[in-house]
């Protein structure tokens, strides 16, 4: 019962992580039907961020949570924008281009990252200096640090405040507007270049929190860690239906519980855990593109 | 004309170029069939393929696995080769091809990785080591063992795939090719079963990759999964796309680049990746249809 309470909580954490991410992939493909090829490594890229600022700001900041909860935020801002600029320089211009360049285009950003980050750091892995201690509490037979609490507890506080946003604000209704027909929306007013932006910001913000956090709880940051995250992360927006937030929130939580305990069954152990994840994203992709949540999407000629 | 000058520089070329720009020729070579391949599926029916290196892995295994496990010679691991990359693609094609073109992207990288993962993890593919000591080819008595042999095998390929790509491309499975990549919907809509036009596509392209892996088996007489990876299928991508999708000379020329392109960059060192990725993005934005594009595009 230990034993599967404590996998329970480390599939959750696994989770959280894929879910931060697979927002992002959700939003940006539900108002551009774009799949953003750079946003694994936006991911990676927020965990430097982060790192930089801790490290800059040492002196006044410390290590420990307040440093955190500033570079939290610092690098969802920076981040952010960063995700902007991007869509700005990379995509926009291409908007009427055929599809295969845009993935192209979205495939060269994903390296320009990566092997920017390469070069500064040298392509070793780079120790987060966040110092939070091993502080937890015990719950019944399991043990959970403050840290997982928190990742937990702000996962589920950003989805439900994203929710909101999208469902309720004037903001969210020009998103719901533009994902469900750009066109009209721009005869009706809408400013789509901002609300473009406004997604790749939101999107980008959320895995730049995802990147801190996964630092400050590994303890390390790699500059190829975006690749396979971006690529389970896409998996799990698959999952839950892509271009539904919840759909997201649910299909991170799936496959983190999945992977957690799919590792711990005898003979198929941790070696054949990624074959599992891809497979399952082809299964889903081939017998369920609209996932779990998704809305069945009509091709429009 | 230009062609036939160029292939008789090419049959020259081993003789008076020393072991280092014969081994880098080599490398060109096997490149420029791996692009050639990839641009069937890419250039031609227009199917962002991210995975590409696994057709080339199921060659490279098969030969390594059925020489050195087996005895096999290697001749007759050819036709096995190719059959397991036909095999491979219609198991992964046809319930994938149906997919938006995104989507089939993600899948095909996933699929990629599959394969590496299985070749790091079985027994008879060697883990994560890979296979080594496979047999070196025999013809008419003779063992082929030098550089120069090699560098004849890929040439020979690199005819035949230049021969078929480019009957297959004024064909009339290359004009539904073209078709269904500037409209699937208007294809489909005349008659064109798209999903096997793709499919067709994808089987020829895994066929031409399981090929160039079979000889690269027995040049480097061992097969590890780390030449396999995500970055080898990125490499190969790149070389397409910087010639110019659809158009053989300029995947050629491509091909060479790629291969060119880090020798010459040598001294950029770790900055490498960071200029190839630059220079892609502004490529993309600047000139799509890549150097030397497909007049019909």
């Amino acid at each position: 019962m230990g034993f599967f309470l404590q996998q329970l909580m480390n599939g959750l954490i696994l989770g959280s992580f894929y879910a931060l991410i697979a927002l992002g992939y959700t939003m940006v493909f539900g108002v551009l039907k774009l799949l953003n090829f750079a946003h694994g490594d936006i991911y990676m890229v927020g965990g430097f961020v982060g790192l930089l600022i801790l490290k800059l700001g040492s002196s006044w900041l410390g290590s420990g949570w307040l440093g955190v909860v500033v570079a939290l935020f610092g690098s969802a801002a920076l981040v952010g924008a960063l995700g902007m600029l991007i869509e700005r320089v990379a995509y926009r211009p291409l908007r009427q281009a055929p599809r295969l360049s845009v993935l192209i285009t979205a495939l060269a950003a994903s390296m320009v990252l990566n092997s920017a980050v390469l070069a500064l750091t040298g392509g070793r892995p780079v120790a987060f200096p966040a110092d939070l201690g091993f502080v937890g509490y015990d719950l019944g037979p399991i043990h959970i640090s403050v840290i997982q609490m928190a990742l937990l507890v702000s996962t589920l506080i950003l989805m439900l405040v994203l929710e909101l946003f999208v469902s309720r604000t004037q903001y969210g209704r020009a998103m719901r507007a533009v994902s469900y027909d750009m066109v009209a929306s721009r005869l009706m007013g809408i400013d789509v270049s901002q609300i473009v932006s406004l997604t790749f910001f939101l999107g980008s913000a959320l895995a730049a929190i995802g990147g801190v956090f996964a630092g400050s709880y590994y303890g390390s940051l790699h500059f190829f860690m975006g690749f396979i995250m971006g690529l389970k992360a896409f998996t799990a927006a698959v999952i839950g239906g892509i271009g539904s937030i919840p759909g997201a929130m649910l299909g991170g939580l799936t496959l983190g519980l999945l992977e957690t305990f799919g590792s711990s069954i005898p003979f198929i152990g941790s070696e054949w855990r990624d074959v599992a994840v891809f497979g399952a994203l082809i299964f889903f992709l081939v017998l369920k593109p609209t996932g779990i949540l998704g809305k069945t999407m009509v091709e429009r000629i | 004309m230009l062609g036939g000058s160029v292939l008789l520089a090419a049959c020259v070329l081993p003789f008076v170029a020393d072991p280092y720009v014969l081994e880098v020729a080599t490398m060109a070579l096997l490149y420029i069939v791996l692009c050639l391949g990839l641009n069937v599926v890419v250039g031609y029916a227009g199917l962002l393929d991210l995975g590409y290196a696994a057709f080339f892995a199921v060659g490279a295994y098969t030969t390594g696995i059925l020489t050195s496990q087996f005895d096999w010679s290697f001749w007759a691991t050819l036709p096995v080769a190719a059959v397991a990359a036909a095999v491979a693609g219609v198991v992964i094609g046809m319930p994938t091809l149906r997919l938006r073109s995104d989507y089939l992207a993600i899948v095909t990288l996933g699929f990629g990785e599959i394969i590496r993962l299985i070749a790091r993890n079985l027994t008879i593919t060697g883990g994560a080591s890979g296979l080594y000591g496979i047999e070196r080819p025999v013809l008419f008595g003779i063992r082929l063992d030098r550089n120069i042999d090699f560098y004849f095998m890929f040439l020979i390929l690199v005819v035949l795939v230049i021969y078929v790509s480019d009957s297959l491309s004024h064909s009339r499975i290359g004009r539904a090719w073209l078709y269904v990549r500037f409209d699937e919907d208007a294809a489909a809509g005349i008659g064109i079963n798209r999903v096997a036009v793709k499919l067709y596509a994808y089987i020829v392209g895994a066929v031409i990759a399981s090929l160039a892996g079979t000889i690269f088996a027995v040049k480097m007489t061992a097969v590890s999964p780390e030449s396999f990876t995500f970055s080898q299928s990125l490499a190969i991508l790149l070389g397409v796309v910087l010639g110019g999708m659809g158009k053989i000379p300029g995947v050629i020329l491509g091909a060479i680049a790629m291969t060119l392109l880090p020798e010459l960059m040598r001294d950029a060192g770790i900055y490498r990746p960071l200029v190839t990725a630059v220079g892609l993005l502004v490529l993309m934005l600047f000139r799509p249809q890549g150097l030397w594009p497909d007049g019909r595009a």
